[in-house]
């Protein structure tokens, strides 16, 4: 019996040998509580920092804007930057979570990022006061050409029966009602019950064809040649394809959403002057261009676009589309409370149907 | 010394920890958002999603249940007779896959299932039919099976043990044949195992939310889906509450079951 | 023959048990990224989670949170068992009753409750948070363990102590605890697994900053896991086992 805690012991031994046992004070400057989506960042870019302020980064990460809500919301924890989609940094803004950002510590920010970005923003963060877009994109269908002989021009080939149990949808509520929508033609920001019972119907019919409801998996299951189609936010087609060549990526003819991920700072940040520092730091040309390689999502930085060294990924369709040949372009915004909860019930009935 | 002020701290613990934290989910399970009581979070478990998710939790977690005594009980017999005088060793067996995270161990079945992952690419190597379980309710009652099994094996492998070899011995003697003596000594001796262990597999399985979302491909929505979406996603805590009101009373038939038929706590697993 | 079938049924049932954490071995000497497809052999990412700072963290926390809940767990446990051995009858069956909760009860329904205790008395989710909900855990684990054992032993050799002059706490040293160590390790061993495997406690109470091998497992499924996750899980797990061998070919308390 006694051996048993010998081995607990050396185990923890060993690994207390590896991790070093904590730091001393390396960080003299506080630190920042950096709240972002999975796999969003390069992490050499936040060592960079550190080294650069003497600010510690403590970095987390969320999956969804529904699952990020409710953990600034219940005030438990307080997160200093956090980088919610465009209708979440507008549900943020009405419930008076977000504080307004003091543009005088974002010299880089206002330098390098894009105007017309800006300008998108306003549809969400009127007079640009609350975010800094990082990251933006859209909404396509990725598919595997071994798989998918016809081009892939519109949402309906996800109801084609031909590819059942080889297709992938979003497990997140307003991407999945999107498809259903704008498949139907109705607007993505419909809060039209009838509209919206259509799209619901329309996506339990699709239920049986569907292979699995997923995030971010979709990545791993096309590039294991799991599935021949996939709903997936435009920055993860490059990734995918460098891994597998025969994807492709298409933005179909109904139209589709184009979104921004933004930093923003919550309103019981404790570190705001580190949390801007921090925003800051990210819009630096170089910066921006360390993540948009590492993540491979299109990035509103101009100063960092130039930077680029392969002309290809420059001038490249799918990270950098010319908007202006698509129709139905549309964005999401917060719909109220009550037309959250109608998506949430009706998202229910299509999971349990 | 008083031996009873000894129980004080612990009886602090299980006021802090357990008790309070439980009334406050009864609290927040009959409140609405204003405050106001109402049995609505509670009553919500009739409506068609919620009663249809814990319907289906209530099959597979059966269902596993079921395949890990089917499973286990031989098992459990078979170690048993194995005259391994080191039992320590035989329990870490089953304990120590464990020291794999949970989440990684779950994923690896994903691996194993896919349409072209390991198992299929070896089943069209030997040119046999392949298998398409992943993201369907078979996928998540195998990740069930695979991570309650050891909570099955060692409470009955531990009853099991314990039997003393004489009454048997004696049973042969005064004629029974060996399947008479399994099921008049050996079955009723080992039940406080079997309780336990059905217990302390039904009950994750009844709950959980990561195995189907890992292996079910969040096609099939069960309770604990539900649950952990009102409290992570949707953000509803009072009807979260009061649908985890509602799995408590299932815990508590459980608990009584297991207190009827396991008084001294025989079938522990240790 | 039919050992030869009971043999096979208890292969049969080792390689299901063991079956995934084969395939998590091999896939962390996997050159590609992807989970999905195999790139040839690589030792990068044995390499790369030394530096993997994140990783590294995480793996401290879920260490110190095991062995210290452990530790509390055993401690308070113990205690307890001593106490609740002295109990009036209904007493006992009560206070076991209530130690049963935790174990029994649901574990998003466990968590979620610490997680409303700790948001309404606004103590700020972390280490410290998910370390009470831990020993909250655990403490039954030990109970467990250590009661059969407590049952076992003789009231008179402790009496007899006492009489021959020793004081309640010596006593117990020299009597109580050499009988009830076995239980106390085992109860000990127990806890710390039950620590280290545990997700949906942790992921309900935990704050920012702060991860878990599990909690940051659970971000990374859904972006595909780092490998170095995998190399981890690996070396962790063939130091428990060559541990383990070891443990039991050296000769030690043979039982008759």
């Amino acid at each position: 019996m006694k051996k048993w805690i010998v081995m607990a012991f050396c185990t923890i031994l060993a690994a207390a040998a590896l991790t070093g046992c904590g730091s001393a004070d390396k960080y003299p400057n506080g630190k920042v509580y950096v709240f972002n989506w999975g796999e969003y960042i390069d992490q050499d870019t936040i060592r960079m920092f550190e080294e650069e302020t003497g600010i510690q980064v403590i970095y987390e990460e969320y999956d969804t804007n529904e699952t990020m809500y409710p953990k600034i919301e219940a005030g438990a924890s307080n997160y200093d930057v956090v980088c919610p989609s465009d209708y979440m940094i507008q549900k943020m803004i009405d419930n008076d979570m977000l504080a307004e950002l003091d543009w005088d510590n974002l010299p880089n920010a206002q330098a390098n990022i894009g105007a017309q970005y800006y300008e998108q923003s306003t549809a969400f963060d009127p007079g640009n006061k609350y975010s800094v877009p990082y990251c933006w994109g859209t909404v396509g269908i990725l598919y595997n050409t071994t798989m998918v002989d016809e081009p892939v021009t519109s949402w309906s080939i996800l109801w084609d029966e031909k590819y059942a149990d080889s297709i992938l949808m979003q497990d997140s509520v307003r991407d999945l009602f999107m498809v259903g929508l704008k498949e139907l033609g109705y607007s993505m920001n419909s809060t039209d019950e009838a509209e919206l019972q259509a799209a619901k119907e329309l996506l339990i019919e699709q239920k049986p064809l569907v292979q699995a409801y997923v995030i971010d998996q979709v990545r791993d299951k096309m590039i294991g040649d799991e599935a021949a189609l996939g709903v997936i936010y435009s920055g993860e087609a490059i990734y995918t394809q460098r891994e597998n060549p025969n994807l492709a990526y298409a933005i179909p003819e109904e139209g589709t959403n184009v979104w921004i991920d933004s930093w923003c700072i919550p309103k019981n940040a404790e570190n705001k002057e580190n949390a801007e520092k921090f925003i800051d730091f990210m819009c630096r040309p170089e910066i921006a261009l360390m993540n948009f390689e590492f993540i491979t999502y299109s990035t509103p930085n101009v100063a960092a676009r130039e930077l680029i060294e392969d002309e290809d990924i420059r001038n490249s369709e799918i990270a950098f589309p010319d908007l202006s040949q698509y129709k139905n372009l549309e964005t999401f915004s917060y719909l109220g409370e009550e037309a959250d909860t109608l998506y949430n019930n009706l998202w229910k009935e299509i999971k349990s149907y | 010394m008083n031996k009873k002020l000894l129980s004080l701290p612990y009886l602090f613990w299980c006021a802090a920890f357990i008790i309070i934290p439980l009334c406050m989910v009864v609290y927040y399970g009959v409140t609405d958002k204003t405050g106001a009581f109402t049995f609505q979070n509670i009553s919500a478990i009739a409506t068609a999603e919620h009663s249809k998710a814990l319907w289906i939790s209530i099959l597979l977690s059966l269902a596993s249940t079921l395949i890990c005594l089917l499973l286990a009980y031989p098992l459990a017999m078979i170690l048993s007779n194995l005259h391994v005088n080191q039992h320590s060793f035989i329990v870490l067996i089953f304990i120590l896959p464990m020291w794999m995270n949970f989440l990684l161990r779950t994923m690896a079945w994903q691996t194993l299932l896919e349409k072209s992952g390991v198992i299929n690419t070896f089943l069209e190597f030997l040119h046999l039919p392949t298998l398409n379980i992943i993201n369907t309710p078979a996928a998540i009652i195998l990740g069930m099976v695979y991570n309650f099994l050891p909570f099955m094996v060692l409470p009955i492998y531990n009853v099991l043990t314990k039997i003393d070899k004489n009454v048997i011995n004696a049973a042969r003697d005064l004629g029974a044949d060996s399947v008479q003596t399994f099921i008049r000594i050996t079955l009723p001796l080992s039940l406080p195992g079997v309780i336990s262990g059905i217990t302390m597999v039904f009950v994750p399985a009844l709950t959980t939310f990561v195995i189907s979302t890992l292996l079910g491909g969040s096609k099939i929505l069960l309770i604990g889906n539900v649950i952990e979406q009102e409290f992570t996603q949707t953000g509803n805590w009072h009807l979260g509450s009061g649908l985890s009101i509602v799995l408590m009373l299932f815990i508590l038939v459980n608990m009584v079951l297991s207190a009827i038929f396991d008084k001294d706590g025989e079938g522990s697993m240790l | 023959m039919k050992n030869a079938a009971k043999k096979i049924y208890i292969i049969l049932i080792l390689i299901f048990l063991y079956a995934p954490i084969a395939t998590l071995m091999v896939l962390s000497f996997n050159a590609s990224k992807s989970r999905a497809k195999w790139g040839g052999f690589t030792l990068r990412w044995y390499r790369s989670l030394l530096q993997d700072r994140n990783i590294l963290n995480a793996l401290w926390t879920t260490l110190s949170i095991a062995l210290l809940s452990a530790l509390f767990a055993t401690v308070i446990g113990t205690i307890s068992c001593i106490a609740i051995q002295n109990m009036k009858r209904h007493n006992r069956a009560i206070i076991m009753g209530i130690t049963n909760i935790p174990m029994l009860n649901a574990e998003i329904v466990t968590g979620i409750s610490l997680m409303l205790l700790f948001i309404v008395l606004k103590i700020n989710l972390g280490f410290f948070t998910i370390l009470l909900a831990h020993i909250t855990f655990n403490i039954p684990y030990v109970i467990l363990s250590v009661m059969p054992r407590m049952k076992q032993l003789n009231p008179n050799t402790y009496e007899a102590a006492l009489d021959l002059g020793a004081t309640h706490l010596y006593a117990f040293f020299k009597v109580t605890f050499p009988d009830i160590l076995p239980g106390i390790l085992s109860g000990f061993l127990m806890a710390f697994t039950m620590s280290l495997d545990d997700f949906i406690i942790t992921y309900f109470t935990k704050g920012p900053g702060i991860d878990t091998l599990s909690t940051k497992i659970y971000t990374e499924v859904k972006k595909g896991i780092k490998p170095e996750m995998y190399a981890l899980s690996s070396i962790i797990f063939t130091a428990v086992l060559i541990l383990l061998l070891l443990v039991n070919k050296t000769p030690t308390e043979k039982k008759a």
